[in-house]
Protein backbone atom coordinates (compact mmCIF):
# COMPACT_ATOMS: atom_id res chain seq x y z
CA UNK A 1 0.00 0.00 0.00
CA UNK A 2 1.42 3.13 -0.71
CA UNK A 3 2.30 5.62 1.70
CA UNK A 4 1.95 9.83 1.80
CA UNK A 5 5.45 11.11 2.51
CA UNK A 6 4.21 11.55 6.39
CA UNK A 7 3.61 8.23 6.44
CA UNK A 8 -0.49 7.78 5.44
CA UNK A 9 -1.88 5.21 3.88
CA UNK A 10 -3.05 5.91 0.34
CA UNK A 11 -5.80 4.62 -1.94
CA UNK A 12 -3.91 2.23 -4.23
CA UNK A 13 -4.38 4.22 -7.03
CA UNK A 14 -1.72 6.76 -5.73
CA UNK A 15 1.20 3.95 -6.68
CA UNK A 16 0.10 4.11 -10.30
CA UNK A 17 1.15 5.90 -13.41
CA UNK A 18 -1.18 9.45 -13.65
CA UNK A 19 -2.30 10.32 -17.12
CA UNK A 20 -3.22 14.06 -16.72
CA UNK A 21 -5.03 16.65 -18.67
CA UNK A 22 -4.58 19.93 -18.25
CA UNK A 23 -6.88 22.42 -20.29
CA UNK A 24 -6.18 25.93 -20.61
CA UNK A 25 -7.31 28.29 -23.16
CA UNK A 26 -4.67 30.24 -24.71
CA UNK A 27 -1.47 31.14 -22.96
CA UNK A 28 -3.34 33.17 -20.06
CA UNK A 29 -0.93 33.95 -16.80
CA UNK A 30 -2.79 31.82 -14.70
CA UNK A 31 -3.03 28.85 -17.21
CA UNK A 32 0.87 29.44 -17.31
CA UNK A 33 1.13 29.60 -13.60
CA UNK A 34 -1.01 26.44 -13.45
CA UNK A 35 1.67 24.46 -15.64
CA UNK A 36 4.51 25.74 -13.82
CA UNK A 37 2.54 24.63 -10.36
CA UNK A 38 1.53 21.32 -11.81
CA UNK A 39 4.62 20.55 -12.85
CA UNK A 40 6.94 21.11 -9.70
CA UNK A 41 4.01 19.33 -8.09
CA UNK A 42 4.55 16.15 -9.74
CA UNK A 43 8.31 16.53 -10.25
CA UNK A 44 8.41 16.32 -6.82
CA UNK A 45 5.49 13.63 -6.12
CA UNK A 46 5.48 11.51 -9.08
CA UNK A 47 8.52 11.43 -10.30
CA UNK A 48 8.89 9.35 -13.20
CA UNK A 49 5.23 8.08 -13.62
CA UNK A 50 3.03 10.59 -14.46
CA UNK A 51 2.06 12.04 -18.36
CA UNK A 52 0.51 15.63 -18.66
CA UNK A 53 -1.30 16.64 -22.25
CA UNK A 54 -1.95 20.05 -22.21
CA UNK A 55 -5.32 21.07 -24.40
CA UNK A 56 -5.88 24.39 -25.74
CA UNK A 57 -9.58 25.34 -25.93
CA UNK A 58 -8.73 28.30 -28.02
CA UNK A 59 -7.72 25.39 -30.47
CA UNK A 60 -9.70 22.91 -29.88
CA UNK A 61 -13.30 23.73 -28.81
CA UNK A 62 -14.95 21.04 -29.11
CA UNK A 63 -12.70 19.21 -26.84
CA UNK A 64 -14.68 21.16 -23.70
CA UNK A 65 -17.64 19.59 -23.33
CA UNK A 66 -15.67 15.88 -23.21
CA UNK A 67 -14.25 16.40 -19.67
CA UNK A 68 -17.60 18.68 -18.78
CA UNK A 69 -14.65 21.83 -18.54
CA UNK A 70 -16.15 25.22 -16.97
CA UNK A 71 -13.42 26.64 -15.27
CA UNK A 72 -10.00 27.59 -16.80
CA UNK A 73 -7.60 26.32 -15.82
CA UNK A 74 -8.61 22.70 -15.17
CA UNK A 75 -6.52 19.66 -14.32
CA UNK A 76 -8.07 16.33 -15.23
CA UNK A 77 -6.63 12.98 -13.59
CA UNK A 78 -7.59 10.52 -16.34
CA UNK A 79 -5.53 7.65 -15.01
CA UNK A 80 -5.42 5.97 -12.25
CA UNK A 81 -9.48 6.42 -11.40
CA UNK A 82 -11.54 7.65 -10.74
CA UNK A 83 -11.59 11.08 -12.94
CA UNK A 84 -10.69 13.49 -10.72
CA UNK A 85 -10.93 17.43 -11.19
CA UNK A 86 -8.81 20.38 -9.71
CA UNK A 87 -9.82 23.99 -10.89
CA UNK A 88 -7.91 26.48 -10.41
CA UNK A 89 -4.34 27.90 -10.95
CA UNK A 90 -2.64 25.10 -8.64
CA UNK A 91 -1.35 27.49 -6.35
CA UNK A 92 -2.38 25.54 -3.33
CA UNK A 93 0.09 22.43 -3.16
CA UNK A 94 -1.55 20.94 -0.26
CA UNK A 95 -4.81 20.86 -1.67
CA UNK A 96 -3.51 19.71 -5.56
CA UNK A 97 -2.18 16.79 -3.31
CA UNK A 98 -5.18 15.88 -2.07
CA UNK A 99 -7.36 15.99 -4.83
CA UNK A 100 -4.77 13.98 -6.32
CA UNK A 101 -4.50 11.25 -4.29
CA UNK A 102 -1.43 11.79 -3.31
CA UNK A 103 -2.40 13.34 0.32
CA UNK A 104 -5.36 12.32 2.75
CA UNK A 105 -7.56 15.57 3.14
CA UNK A 106 -6.96 16.60 6.68
CA UNK B 1 -51.23 48.96 -31.07
CA UNK B 2 -48.39 50.70 -33.26
CA UNK B 3 -44.65 50.70 -32.56
CA UNK B 4 -43.82 53.36 -29.90
CA UNK B 5 -41.03 55.61 -31.35
CA UNK B 6 -37.96 54.32 -29.20
CA UNK B 7 -38.79 50.71 -28.80
CA UNK B 8 -36.24 48.56 -29.52
CA UNK B 9 -36.18 46.03 -31.29
CA UNK B 10 -37.81 42.39 -30.49
CA UNK B 11 -37.50 38.88 -31.25
CA UNK B 12 -40.96 37.17 -31.27
CA UNK B 13 -41.24 34.35 -29.06
CA UNK B 14 -44.19 32.24 -31.28
CA UNK B 15 -45.90 31.64 -27.85
CA UNK B 16 -49.89 32.37 -28.40
CA UNK B 17 -50.34 35.51 -26.22
CA UNK B 18 -46.83 36.34 -24.93
CA UNK B 19 -45.88 38.41 -28.26
CA UNK B 20 -48.69 40.63 -27.56
CA UNK B 21 -48.26 41.16 -23.87
CA UNK B 22 -44.57 41.98 -24.82
CA UNK B 23 -45.78 44.05 -28.06
CA UNK B 24 -43.80 41.96 -30.39
CA UNK B 25 -41.15 39.62 -28.14
CA UNK B 26 -38.25 39.62 -26.28
CA UNK B 27 -35.59 42.41 -26.95
CA UNK B 28 -33.50 41.27 -29.24
CA UNK B 29 -30.44 40.03 -29.07
CA UNK B 30 -30.15 40.90 -25.57
CA UNK B 31 -30.60 38.16 -22.57
CA UNK B 32 -34.19 38.02 -20.54
CA UNK B 33 -34.17 36.17 -17.38
CA UNK B 34 -37.68 33.91 -16.76
CA UNK B 35 -37.81 33.04 -13.87
CA UNK B 36 -40.15 31.08 -11.41
CA UNK B 37 -40.62 27.99 -8.51
CA UNK B 38 -40.53 24.09 -9.84
CA UNK B 39 -43.02 23.12 -12.32
CA UNK B 40 -43.86 27.03 -13.00
CA UNK B 41 -43.12 26.18 -16.78
CA UNK B 42 -39.92 27.51 -16.73
CA UNK B 43 -38.06 25.69 -19.11
CA UNK B 44 -41.02 24.69 -21.18
CA UNK B 45 -41.22 28.57 -21.98
CA UNK B 46 -37.48 28.57 -22.78
CA UNK B 47 -37.75 25.66 -25.13
CA UNK B 48 -40.80 26.79 -26.96
CA UNK B 49 -38.73 29.58 -27.72
CA UNK B 50 -35.97 28.13 -28.97
CA UNK B 51 -37.94 25.30 -31.32
CA UNK B 52 -39.74 28.26 -32.56
CA UNK B 53 -37.01 29.64 -33.26
CA UNK B 54 -36.35 27.41 -35.71
CA UNK B 55 -39.63 26.20 -37.09
CA UNK B 56 -41.47 29.28 -37.38
CA UNK B 57 -38.79 31.85 -37.78
CA UNK B 58 -35.53 30.56 -39.44
CA UNK B 59 -33.35 31.34 -36.48
CA UNK B 60 -31.15 28.10 -35.30
CA UNK B 61 -30.72 27.87 -31.05
CA UNK B 62 -28.49 26.76 -29.01
CA UNK B 63 -29.71 24.99 -26.12
CA UNK B 64 -27.29 24.85 -22.79
CA UNK B 65 -29.02 22.73 -19.58
CA UNK B 66 -27.54 21.87 -16.65
CA UNK B 67 -30.02 20.00 -14.95
CA UNK B 68 -30.94 17.50 -17.79
CA UNK B 69 -29.30 16.20 -20.42
CA UNK B 70 -30.15 15.78 -23.89
CA UNK B 71 -32.06 12.45 -24.01
CA UNK B 72 -34.21 13.54 -20.83
CA UNK B 73 -34.90 17.19 -22.25
CA UNK B 74 -35.96 15.43 -25.71
CA UNK B 75 -38.43 13.40 -23.80
CA UNK B 76 -40.04 16.00 -22.09
CA UNK B 77 -40.66 18.04 -24.91
CA UNK B 78 -41.86 15.16 -27.59
CA UNK B 79 -45.23 15.07 -26.45
CA UNK B 80 -45.34 18.54 -27.56
CA UNK B 81 -44.55 18.07 -31.05
CA UNK B 82 -40.90 18.81 -30.58
CA UNK B 83 -38.44 16.43 -32.20
CA UNK B 84 -35.37 17.65 -30.73
CA UNK B 85 -33.30 14.80 -32.84
CA UNK B 86 -34.25 16.32 -35.96
CA UNK B 87 -33.49 19.36 -35.36
CA UNK B 88 -30.07 18.49 -34.02
CA UNK B 89 -29.62 16.35 -37.25
CA UNK B 90 -30.47 19.18 -39.40
CA UNK B 91 -27.57 21.19 -37.67
CA UNK B 92 -30.87 23.76 -36.45
CA UNK B 93 -30.32 22.92 -33.07
CA UNK B 94 -27.36 22.62 -30.59
CA UNK B 95 -27.69 20.99 -27.35
CA UNK B 96 -24.72 21.38 -24.43
CA UNK B 97 -25.44 19.51 -21.25
CA UNK B 98 -23.32 20.77 -18.70
CA UNK B 99 -22.84 19.21 -15.51
CA UNK B 100 -20.56 20.26 -12.48
CA UNK B 101 -20.19 17.54 -9.80
CA UNK B 102 -18.65 19.87 -6.30
CA UNK B 103 -17.64 16.14 -5.20
CA UNK B 104 -15.45 15.72 -8.47
CA UNK B 105 -14.27 19.08 -7.87
CA UNK B 106 -11.23 20.40 -5.92
CA UNK B 107 -10.61 24.14 -5.93
CA UNK B 108 -7.54 26.24 -5.88
CA UNK B 109 -6.40 29.11 -6.69
CA UNK B 110 -8.00 31.46 -9.44
CA UNK B 111 -9.62 30.17 -12.46
CA UNK B 112 -12.32 31.58 -14.82
CA UNK B 113 -15.37 30.13 -16.60
CA UNK B 114 -13.66 30.42 -20.14
CA UNK B 115 -14.24 26.61 -20.64
CA UNK B 116 -18.06 27.67 -20.41
CA UNK B 117 -17.65 30.20 -22.84
CA UNK B 118 -15.50 28.32 -24.91
CA UNK B 119 -18.60 26.02 -25.52
CA UNK B 120 -21.13 28.23 -25.97
CA UNK B 121 -19.03 30.00 -28.45
CA UNK B 122 -18.46 26.80 -29.74
CA UNK B 123 -22.23 25.34 -29.91
CA UNK B 124 -23.19 28.97 -31.28
CA UNK B 125 -20.54 28.61 -34.23
CA UNK B 126 -21.35 25.27 -35.76
CA UNK B 127 -25.05 26.01 -36.22
CA UNK B 128 -25.26 30.03 -36.55
CA UNK B 129 -27.52 29.94 -33.71
CA UNK B 130 -29.64 33.35 -33.16
CA UNK B 131 -31.18 32.52 -29.96
CA UNK B 132 -30.08 30.87 -27.04
CA UNK B 133 -31.18 29.00 -23.97
CA UNK B 134 -29.10 28.64 -20.71
CA UNK B 135 -31.24 26.46 -18.51
CA UNK B 136 -30.68 26.67 -15.06
CA UNK B 137 -27.72 28.83 -15.16
CA UNK B 138 -27.76 29.00 -11.72
CA UNK B 139 -27.20 25.27 -10.70
CA UNK B 140 -23.44 26.56 -11.20
CA UNK B 141 -23.93 27.74 -7.62
CA UNK B 142 -24.25 24.14 -6.17
CA UNK B 143 -21.31 22.84 -8.25
CA UNK B 144 -19.05 25.61 -7.49
CA UNK B 145 -17.50 27.11 -4.66
CA UNK B 146 -15.84 29.99 -5.28
CA UNK B 147 -19.56 32.93 -5.48
CA UNK B 148 -17.24 35.79 -6.30
CA UNK B 149 -15.69 34.45 -8.91
CA UNK B 150 -18.99 32.66 -10.68
CA UNK B 151 -20.63 36.66 -9.94
CA UNK B 152 -18.54 37.97 -12.10
CA UNK B 153 -18.36 35.24 -14.76
CA UNK B 154 -21.78 35.68 -15.39
CA UNK B 155 -21.59 39.40 -15.14
CA UNK B 156 -19.30 38.77 -18.04
CA UNK B 157 -21.30 35.79 -19.68
CA UNK B 158 -24.24 37.92 -19.98
CA UNK B 159 -22.27 40.59 -21.45
CA UNK B 160 -20.65 38.78 -23.55
CA UNK B 161 -23.97 36.76 -25.15
CA UNK B 162 -25.35 40.59 -25.65
CA UNK B 163 -22.15 41.24 -27.62
CA UNK B 164 -22.57 37.83 -29.58
CA UNK B 165 -25.98 39.55 -30.54
CA UNK B 166 -28.11 36.36 -29.55
CA UNK B 167 -31.25 36.98 -28.07
CA UNK B 168 -30.99 34.50 -25.10
CA UNK B 169 -33.39 33.29 -22.17
CA UNK B 170 -31.77 32.30 -19.07
CA UNK B 171 -34.29 30.90 -16.38
CA UNK B 172 -33.86 31.14 -12.76
CA UNK B 173 -35.50 29.38 -9.61
CA UNK B 174 -37.37 31.71 -7.67
CA UNK B 175 -35.59 32.69 -4.17
CA UNK B 176 -36.53 33.61 -0.95
CA UNK B 177 -37.48 37.41 -1.61
CA UNK B 178 -35.82 37.29 -4.68
CA UNK B 179 -36.59 37.07 -7.65
CA UNK B 180 -33.96 33.74 -8.51
CA UNK B 181 -32.10 32.34 -5.83
CA UNK B 182 -28.85 34.00 -6.32
CA UNK B 183 -29.95 37.10 -7.51
CA UNK B 184 -29.55 37.27 -11.10
CA UNK B 185 -31.91 39.81 -11.69
CA UNK B 186 -29.35 41.92 -10.73
CA UNK B 187 -27.28 40.91 -13.82
CA UNK B 188 -30.09 40.42 -16.57
CA UNK B 189 -31.63 43.45 -16.30
CA UNK B 190 -33.32 44.01 -19.76
CA UNK B 191 -36.28 41.87 -19.60
CA UNK B 192 -37.26 39.57 -16.29
CA UNK B 193 -40.50 37.60 -16.80
CA UNK B 194 -42.08 35.72 -13.56
CA UNK B 195 -43.74 32.44 -13.92
CA UNK B 196 -46.29 31.13 -11.03
CA UNK B 197 -47.90 28.40 -10.26
CA UNK B 198 -50.80 28.82 -7.27
CA UNK B 199 -53.32 26.32 -5.92
CA UNK B 200 -56.83 27.68 -4.52
CA UNK B 201 -59.24 25.57 -3.67
CA UNK B 202 -57.18 22.56 -5.00
CA UNK B 203 -57.63 24.87 -8.98
CA UNK B 204 -54.32 25.11 -10.20
CA UNK B 205 -54.00 28.60 -11.37
CA UNK B 206 -50.61 29.81 -13.94
CA UNK B 207 -49.72 33.22 -14.14
CA UNK B 208 -46.82 35.17 -15.95
CA UNK B 209 -46.00 38.46 -15.17
CA UNK B 210 -43.78 40.64 -17.17
CA UNK B 211 -41.78 42.04 -14.31
CA UNK B 212 -39.59 44.66 -16.15
CA UNK B 213 -38.89 45.51 -19.69
CA UNK B 214 -36.15 47.87 -20.08
CA UNK B 215 -36.92 50.21 -22.70
CA UNK B 216 -40.20 48.86 -23.63
CA UNK B 217 -43.86 49.35 -22.86
CA UNK B 218 -45.70 46.32 -21.91
CA UNK B 219 -48.68 44.74 -19.69
CA UNK B 220 -47.45 44.61 -15.53
CA UNK B 221 -50.99 42.81 -15.09
CA UNK B 222 -50.45 38.89 -14.44
CA UNK B 223 -51.84 37.08 -17.15
CA UNK B 224 -53.03 33.26 -16.91
CA UNK B 225 -51.72 30.76 -19.10
CA UNK B 226 -51.85 27.09 -19.99
CA UNK B 227 -49.49 24.34 -20.61
CA UNK B 228 -51.50 22.00 -22.79
CA UNK B 229 -50.58 19.61 -25.68
CA UNK B 230 -49.73 22.50 -27.72
CA UNK B 231 -47.56 23.92 -25.53
CA UNK B 232 -47.71 27.47 -23.89
CA UNK B 233 -49.99 29.96 -24.12
CA UNK B 234 -50.52 33.10 -22.43
CA UNK B 235 -53.62 34.50 -21.93
CA UNK B 236 -53.29 38.40 -23.24
CA UNK B 237 -56.15 41.14 -22.66
CA UNK B 238 -56.65 41.69 -25.76
CA UNK B 239 -56.13 45.24 -25.58
CA UNK B 240 -54.36 47.20 -23.30
CA UNK B 241 -56.09 50.08 -23.99
CA UNK B 242 -59.93 50.52 -24.70
CA UNK B 243 -59.87 50.64 -28.38
CA UNK B 244 -62.84 48.53 -29.44
CA UNK B 245 -63.75 49.52 -32.56
CA UNK B 246 -68.18 50.54 -32.76
CA UNK B 247 -69.58 49.20 -35.57
CA UNK B 248 -73.01 50.28 -36.73
CA UNK B 249 -74.13 47.33 -37.93
CA UNK B 250 -77.08 45.79 -36.16
CA UNK B 251 -77.97 42.34 -35.33
CA UNK B 252 -81.52 40.82 -34.72
CA UNK B 253 -82.18 39.10 -31.35
CA UNK B 254 -84.36 36.61 -33.66
CA UNK B 255 -87.73 38.11 -32.21
CA UNK B 256 -89.18 40.50 -33.32
CA UNK B 257 -90.78 42.26 -30.90
CA UNK B 258 -87.46 42.49 -28.87
CA UNK B 259 -85.80 43.73 -31.93
CA UNK B 260 -88.41 46.74 -32.07
CA UNK B 261 -87.26 47.32 -28.12
CA UNK B 262 -83.91 47.88 -28.83
CA UNK B 263 -84.91 50.86 -31.12
CA UNK B 264 -86.40 48.27 -34.17
CA UNK B 265 -83.22 46.41 -35.34
CA UNK B 266 -81.44 44.66 -32.59
CA UNK B 267 -77.95 44.79 -31.40
CA UNK B 268 -75.07 46.13 -32.03
CA UNK B 269 -72.55 43.69 -33.99
CA UNK B 270 -69.93 43.26 -31.65
CA UNK B 271 -71.64 44.32 -28.91
CA UNK B 272 -71.66 42.04 -25.49
CA UNK B 273 -75.30 41.32 -24.28
CA UNK B 274 -76.04 40.53 -20.95
CA UNK B 275 -79.10 38.13 -20.26
CA UNK B 276 -79.66 37.14 -16.33
CA UNK B 277 -82.75 36.15 -14.49
CA UNK B 278 -83.72 33.81 -11.85
CA UNK B 279 -84.46 30.18 -12.76
CA UNK B 280 -86.74 29.16 -15.83
CA UNK B 281 -87.05 32.64 -17.01
CA UNK B 282 -86.00 31.68 -20.36
CA UNK B 283 -82.32 32.95 -20.77
CA UNK B 284 -81.36 29.92 -22.72
CA UNK B 285 -84.42 30.42 -24.99
CA UNK B 286 -83.64 34.02 -25.40
CA UNK B 287 -80.00 33.04 -26.35
CA UNK B 288 -81.06 30.18 -28.92
CA UNK B 289 -83.37 32.49 -30.75
CA UNK B 290 -79.82 34.71 -31.00
CA UNK B 291 -78.14 31.93 -32.21
CA UNK B 292 -80.95 30.73 -34.82
CA UNK B 293 -81.08 34.13 -36.22
CA UNK B 294 -77.26 34.28 -36.74
CA UNK B 295 -77.15 30.94 -38.15
CA UNK B 296 -80.13 32.02 -40.56
CA UNK B 297 -78.00 34.79 -41.84
CA UNK B 298 -74.74 32.13 -41.91
CA UNK B 299 -72.93 33.54 -39.40
CA UNK B 300 -70.55 31.44 -37.76
CA UNK B 301 -72.34 30.27 -34.25
CA UNK B 302 -69.94 29.47 -31.27
CA UNK B 303 -72.14 28.51 -27.84
CA UNK B 304 -70.32 27.25 -24.43
CA UNK B 305 -72.29 25.10 -22.36
CA UNK B 306 -71.84 25.16 -18.81
CA UNK B 307 -75.00 23.58 -17.90
CA UNK B 308 -76.86 21.41 -20.49
CA UNK B 309 -75.04 19.12 -22.59
CA UNK B 310 -75.80 20.16 -26.26
CA UNK B 311 -78.09 17.02 -27.23
CA UNK B 312 -80.29 18.53 -23.98
CA UNK B 313 -80.37 21.75 -25.53
CA UNK B 314 -81.16 21.05 -28.81
CA UNK B 315 -84.04 18.59 -27.62
CA UNK B 316 -85.22 21.04 -24.88
CA UNK B 317 -85.03 24.15 -27.73
CA UNK B 318 -87.45 21.93 -30.23
CA UNK B 319 -90.44 22.18 -27.62
CA UNK B 320 -90.02 25.87 -28.34
CA UNK B 321 -90.08 25.37 -32.40
CA UNK B 322 -86.20 25.86 -32.68
CA UNK B 323 -84.14 23.44 -34.50
CA UNK B 324 -81.12 23.61 -34.29
CA UNK B 325 -79.22 20.22 -34.99
CA UNK B 326 -79.26 21.30 -39.30
CA UNK B 327 -76.92 24.10 -38.48
CA UNK B 328 -74.94 22.07 -35.93
CA UNK B 329 -74.22 19.28 -38.81
CA UNK B 330 -73.69 22.14 -41.65
CA UNK B 331 -71.01 23.56 -39.70
CA UNK B 332 -72.31 27.07 -38.62
CA UNK B 333 -72.85 25.96 -35.26
CA UNK B 334 -70.61 24.53 -32.53
CA UNK B 335 -71.40 23.92 -29.10
CA UNK B 336 -68.29 23.03 -26.26
CA UNK B 337 -69.57 21.77 -23.08
CA UNK B 338 -67.88 21.65 -20.23
CA UNK B 339 -68.53 21.13 -16.33
CA UNK B 340 -67.32 24.25 -14.56
CA UNK B 341 -65.37 22.27 -11.81
CA UNK B 342 -63.53 20.51 -14.43
CA UNK B 343 -60.24 22.74 -15.29
CA UNK B 344 -59.00 25.76 -12.97
CA UNK B 345 -60.10 29.48 -14.37
CA UNK B 346 -57.28 30.06 -16.30
CA UNK B 347 -57.63 26.91 -18.23
CA UNK B 348 -61.42 27.64 -18.71
CA UNK B 349 -60.65 31.05 -20.47
CA UNK B 350 -57.46 29.81 -22.34
CA UNK B 351 -59.31 26.80 -23.93
CA UNK B 352 -62.32 29.39 -24.59
CA UNK B 353 -60.18 31.86 -26.17
CA UNK B 354 -58.60 28.97 -28.06
CA UNK B 355 -61.66 28.02 -29.62
CA UNK B 356 -62.52 31.20 -30.33
CA UNK B 357 -59.46 31.39 -32.64
CA UNK B 358 -60.03 28.25 -33.98
CA UNK B 359 -63.57 28.40 -34.78
CA UNK B 360 -63.77 32.18 -35.58
CA UNK B 361 -67.30 33.28 -34.87
CA UNK B 362 -69.08 35.75 -35.43
CA UNK B 363 -71.44 34.84 -32.89
CA UNK B 364 -70.52 33.53 -29.23
CA UNK B 365 -72.97 32.57 -26.27
CA UNK B 366 -71.87 31.72 -22.43
CA UNK B 367 -74.78 29.84 -20.91
CA UNK B 368 -74.65 30.66 -18.09
CA UNK B 369 -71.61 32.38 -17.04
CA UNK B 370 -72.47 32.26 -13.50
CA UNK B 371 -71.98 28.98 -12.78
CA UNK B 372 -67.77 30.14 -13.28
CA UNK B 373 -68.32 31.33 -10.29
CA UNK B 374 -67.78 28.08 -8.51
CA UNK B 375 -64.38 27.34 -10.10
CA UNK B 376 -62.06 30.51 -8.24
CA UNK B 377 -62.48 33.59 -6.63
CA UNK B 378 -64.79 36.40 -6.94
CA UNK B 379 -61.78 38.46 -8.55
CA UNK B 380 -60.59 35.93 -10.32
CA UNK B 381 -63.71 35.39 -12.30
CA UNK B 382 -64.55 39.04 -12.34
CA UNK B 383 -60.90 39.50 -14.13
CA UNK B 384 -61.24 36.69 -16.08
CA UNK B 385 -64.50 37.62 -17.88
CA UNK B 386 -63.29 41.26 -18.19
CA UNK B 387 -60.09 39.27 -20.29
CA UNK B 388 -62.94 37.13 -22.20
CA UNK B 389 -65.26 40.17 -22.93
CA UNK B 390 -62.68 42.26 -23.67
CA UNK B 391 -61.22 39.89 -26.48
CA UNK B 392 -64.73 38.79 -27.72
CA UNK B 393 -64.88 42.84 -28.40
CA UNK B 394 -61.36 43.20 -29.92
CA UNK B 395 -62.50 40.15 -32.90
CA UNK B 396 -65.90 42.35 -32.95
CA UNK B 397 -67.63 38.76 -32.43
CA UNK B 398 -71.51 39.37 -30.75
CA UNK B 399 -71.92 37.81 -27.64
CA UNK B 400 -74.30 36.94 -24.68
CA UNK B 401 -73.71 35.98 -21.46
CA UNK B 402 -76.44 34.15 -19.64
CA UNK B 403 -76.82 35.10 -15.93
CA UNK B 404 -78.55 33.14 -13.12
CA UNK B 405 -80.07 35.19 -10.33
CA UNK B 406 -80.47 33.18 -7.32
CA UNK B 407 -84.10 33.91 -6.47
CA UNK B 408 -85.91 36.96 -6.17
CA UNK B 409 -82.75 38.44 -3.96
CA UNK B 410 -80.41 41.08 -4.97
CA UNK B 411 -78.95 40.78 -8.64
CA UNK B 412 -75.68 38.72 -8.52
CA UNK B 413 -72.41 40.65 -7.43
CA UNK B 414 -71.06 39.52 -10.81
CA UNK B 415 -73.37 40.78 -12.58
CA UNK B 416 -72.87 44.35 -10.98
CA UNK B 417 -69.37 44.36 -11.35
CA UNK B 418 -69.52 43.14 -15.22
CA UNK B 419 -72.14 45.45 -15.91
CA UNK B 420 -70.51 48.26 -17.08
CA UNK B 421 -68.46 45.93 -19.66
CA UNK B 422 -71.81 44.93 -21.38
CA UNK B 423 -73.91 47.05 -23.63
CA UNK B 424 -77.23 45.60 -23.63
CA UNK B 425 -78.79 43.95 -20.21
CA UNK B 426 -81.82 42.36 -20.40
CA UNK B 427 -83.81 41.10 -17.31
CA UNK B 428 -86.08 38.46 -17.34
CA UNK B 429 -88.26 36.99 -14.34
CA UNK B 430 -91.38 34.63 -13.45
CA UNK B 431 -94.39 36.13 -11.41
CA UNK B 432 -97.55 34.20 -9.96
CA UNK B 433 -100.44 36.07 -10.94
CA UNK B 434 -103.85 34.37 -10.55
CA UNK B 435 -102.54 30.77 -10.41
CA UNK B 436 -100.58 31.59 -13.52
CA UNK B 437 -97.22 31.71 -14.51
CA UNK B 438 -96.52 35.04 -16.12
CA UNK B 439 -93.30 35.99 -17.83
CA UNK B 440 -91.45 39.49 -18.42
CA UNK B 441 -88.56 41.11 -19.97
CA UNK B 442 -87.36 44.28 -19.64
CA UNK B 443 -84.47 45.93 -20.94
CA UNK B 444 -82.01 47.16 -18.17
CA UNK B 445 -80.02 49.42 -20.39
CA UNK B 446 -78.60 49.41 -24.09
CA UNK B 447 -75.83 51.90 -24.79
CA UNK B 448 -76.40 53.63 -28.38
CA UNK B 449 -79.80 53.51 -28.72
CA UNK B 450 -82.97 54.70 -27.60
CA UNK B 451 -84.43 51.27 -26.38
CA UNK B 452 -87.67 50.68 -24.59
CA UNK B 453 -88.20 51.14 -21.40
CA UNK B 454 -91.64 48.76 -21.31
CA UNK B 455 -91.88 45.87 -19.12
CA UNK B 456 -93.12 43.45 -21.72
CA UNK B 457 -94.80 40.29 -21.21
CA UNK B 458 -94.49 37.13 -23.01
CA UNK B 459 -95.01 33.68 -23.67
CA UNK B 460 -92.82 30.72 -24.59
CA UNK B 461 -94.95 29.08 -26.85
CA UNK B 462 -94.35 26.62 -29.70
CA UNK B 463 -93.16 28.93 -31.38
CA UNK B 464 -91.00 30.67 -29.31
CA UNK B 465 -90.97 33.75 -27.14
CA UNK B 466 -93.84 35.31 -28.21
CA UNK B 467 -94.94 38.63 -26.77
CA UNK B 468 -98.25 38.62 -24.94
CA UNK B 469 -100.35 41.80 -26.83
CA UNK B 470 -100.60 44.25 -24.05
CA UNK B 471 -104.48 44.57 -25.20
CA UNK B 472 -105.58 41.87 -24.30
CA UNK B 473 -103.68 41.23 -20.66
CA UNK B 474 -103.82 43.08 -17.54
CA UNK B 475 -99.93 44.52 -17.84
CA UNK B 476 -97.95 43.58 -14.60
CA UNK B 477 -98.05 45.81 -11.83
CA UNK B 478 -94.51 47.04 -10.45
CA UNK B 479 -96.21 45.99 -7.05
CA UNK B 480 -96.24 42.30 -8.43
CA UNK B 481 -92.86 41.94 -9.70
CA UNK B 482 -90.34 42.89 -7.32
CA UNK B 483 -87.15 41.60 -9.42
CA UNK B 484 -88.25 43.88 -12.18
CA UNK B 485 -89.11 46.55 -10.24
CA UNK B 486 -86.02 46.24 -8.54
CA UNK B 487 -84.25 46.24 -12.10
CA UNK B 488 -85.86 49.47 -12.76
CA UNK B 489 -84.47 50.50 -9.51
CA UNK B 490 -81.40 49.90 -10.04
CA UNK B 491 -81.45 51.79 -13.18
CA UNK B 492 -80.53 54.64 -11.74
CA UNK B 493 -77.21 53.70 -10.47
CA UNK B 494 -75.81 51.41 -13.44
Amino acid sequence: MPLSEDGVALPPAAAQTYQLRLYVAGQTPKSVLAFTNLKQICDKHLEGRYEIEIIDLVEHPQLASGDQILAIPTLVRRLPEPIKKIIGDLSNTERVLVGLDLRVRQ
Amino acid sequence: MGKHRGELAKTLTGIRGLDQITRGGLPKGRPTLVCGGPGSGKTLLAMTFIVNGIVQFDEPGVLMTFEENVEEIASDVASLGFDLPALIEQQKLAVDYVRVERSEIEETGEYDLEGLFVRLDHAIRSVGARRVVLDTIESLFAGLKNDTILRSELRRLFRWLKDQGVTAVITGERGDGLLTRQGLEEYVSDAVILLDHRTHDQVSTRRLRVVKYRGSYHGTNEYPFLIDADGISVLPVSSLALQHSAPLERVSSGIVWLDEMLSGQGYYRGSTILVSGTAGTGKTSLAVHFLDAACRRGERCLCFLFEESPQQLIRNMRSIGIDLEPWVRGGLLQFQADRPSRYGLETHLVTMYQTVADFKPTVTVIDPVTNLMTVGTYADVQAMLTRMIDHLKTERITAMLTSLTPGLTDLERTETTISSLMDTWIILANEQVDARHRRGLYVLKSRGMAHSNELREFGLTARGLTATDPANEPRLSPDAAPALSEGRDRHAVV
